[in-house]
């Protein structure tokens, strides 16, 4: 009996607390800078693309929403032909980012995407890609990575030695 | 001109009443939310008070589906009988002097009678759905209404045999100088708990008990049958408050205000009452409920109003 006064008393209190609730569409929640929202495709340091269409986002997607075709271009950087993401059927789980060799694919603090039309869910590449580098600022896979394109032969990258001469005897 | 004032007193408490049963819709959940540290509803309209039009034009214009199974004429009868009963009642509550449909000398009778009455909506309606949950539903109802009615119209009993009349006008006016809360507080405590119980409100409401009946006696009720049901139910947590502020609090009486403002304070006070209730406690057992009437209400109501008996017949 004397639980159920202090119960009634503890609730009526209640009414001098604040309240928790936040108004929403006057008053925007916080949003932390990992918070998996909207994806994005974004470019290196110099304005090229970072996605090498390796296809490792499209395979660890649990959900299969995320299509694209590789190609290369006349300086011998791959790049995706055309880049899919049907976000009705994402669920924000991050694994395509946590893939991504490349830091091209990031997830952003946006949740706001609703649509009438479900086809309209369906981002294709000039919808997901943005001009800036997103959060990796400095990376650049092209200028590190041992592989040959134009205007960068082997062992021309970052940090990397000249690749060994087989036919040499020398050691 | 003076056989009209009936009519008008009758339009104006059906029009207070009705709308006030809207209106509490919107209060619950405020208090609600604020109990629970959250807003409620406030987008319709200032602070959300249109909410209840948006309701009811919602309620209204839904599909009004019978189930097939259903036994048709009492399924349909069963949501009017609670408004009409609940309202019925509101005949004899005074809101000051003279501002009352029906002064009946029997006032208080007519007032458990009716209130009583509203328990066949619930019964009805659990059975003429033919569903199990609501057949039980109905069951706790009537089995609700009889541990508790019992203790109602003995704890109230106090108050007549100090006043020496069933008129409710008369009990008002023989709180002039104290109010009945202060030597009928034993029976102020037994008539609000049976009053919550009457009204089917937490955490009396077995009959509804959404977490174990699945709404119970509503369960294949939907549209404005359904909103009937709440209609009702709201009316009758006015009438109750308006019956403890009538009974215990001294009605109109107060100093400054005008009476009908001293009454509408002291009952929305009670209405308030009744939704932290609703807030804070949990529903008991069914089992632990009819025991608590029965073993416990209905002695104390009983030794209430003995001990009244003897010291109105000791200092009369």
């Amino acid at each position: 009996m004397f639980s159920l006064l202090r119960s009634l008393w503890e609730v009526f209190l209640h009414s001098f607390h604040r309240r928790v609730t936040v108004q929403y569409p006057e008053e925007m929640p916080y949003l932390a800078p990992r918070y998996r929202g909207r994806i994005i495709l974004t470019r290196d340091p110099d304005g090229g693309e970072r996605c090498v269409a390796c296809n490792l986002c499209a395979v660890a997607c649990p959900v299969d929403c995320i299509a694209l075709q590789a190609t290369e271009d006349e300086s011998g950087r791959r790049y995706p032909e055309f880049f899919r993401i049907n976000f009705s059927r994402c669920i924000f789980c991050g694994y395509c980012e946590e893939a991504c060799p490349t830091y091209a694919i990031q997830l952003t603090p946006d949740f706001e995407m609703g649509e009438y039309n479900r086809q309209n869910l369906v981002y294709e590449k000039k919808d997901l890609m943005v001009d800036g580098p997103g959060k990796y600022p400095d990376y650049n896979f092209w200028r590190v990575a041992g592989v040959a394109i134009k205007d960068k032969d082997k062992g021309a990258a970052e940090h990397e030695t000249p690749p060994v001469d087989l036919y040499s005897l020398m050691p | 001109m003076n056989s009209l004032f009936p009519l008008v007193v009758i339009g104006v408490v059906l029009f207070i009443v009705l709308n006030l049963a809207a209106v509490l819709i919107w209060v619950e959940r405020r208090l609600l939310a604020l109990w629970q540290d959250r807003y409620g509803p406030n987008r319709v309209g200032p602070f959300g008070l249109l909410q209840p039009l948006a309701d009811s034009i919602k309620l209204f214009t839904k599909e009004d589906w019978i189930p097939p199974f259903a036994d048709k004429p009492v399924f349909v009868i069963a949501p009017a009988v609670i408004v009409a009963t609940s309202l019925i009642s509101f005949a004899v509550i005074p809101f000051s002097p003279g501002f009352v449909v029906a002064d009946l000398n029997l006032g208080l009778l007519f007032l458990l009678a009716m209130s009583s009455l509203g328990v066949y909506s619930v019964v009805l309606a659990g059975w003429s759905s033919n569903n199990k949950y609501s057949l039980l539903g109905g069951l706790r109802a009537a089995a609700q209404m009889l541990s508790y009615e019992v203790f109602m119209g003995l704890s109230v009993m106090g108050v007549v045999a100090m006043t020496g009349s069933f008129r409710l006008t008369d009990i008002v006016e023989a709180q002039h100088r104290v109010w009945f809360v202060v030597p009928q507080f034993l029976g102020f405590i037994l008539f609000l708990i049976a009053g919550v119980a009457e009204t089917r409100r937490l955490p009396f409401d077995l009959a509804e008990a959404e977490s174990e009946l699945i709404a119970g006696f509503h369960s294949e009720y939907s549209g404005m049958k359904f909103g009937m049901f709440f209609v009702g139910e709201y009316i009758g947590v006015v009438l109750i408050s308006s019956a403890i502020t009538l009974l215990y609090f001294g009605g109109w009486l107060g100093p400054f205000l005008p009476g009908p403002v001293w009454f509408a304070v002291k009952t929305f006070f009670f209405i308030g009452l009744f939704i932290l209730f609703r807030a804070a406690l949990p529903r008991p057992r069914f089992d632990q409920l009819m025991s608590w009437g029965w073993k416990t209400m209905l002695p104390l109501a009983l030794l209430n109003l003995l001990v009244t008996g003897a010291l109105v017949l000791v200092f009369s």
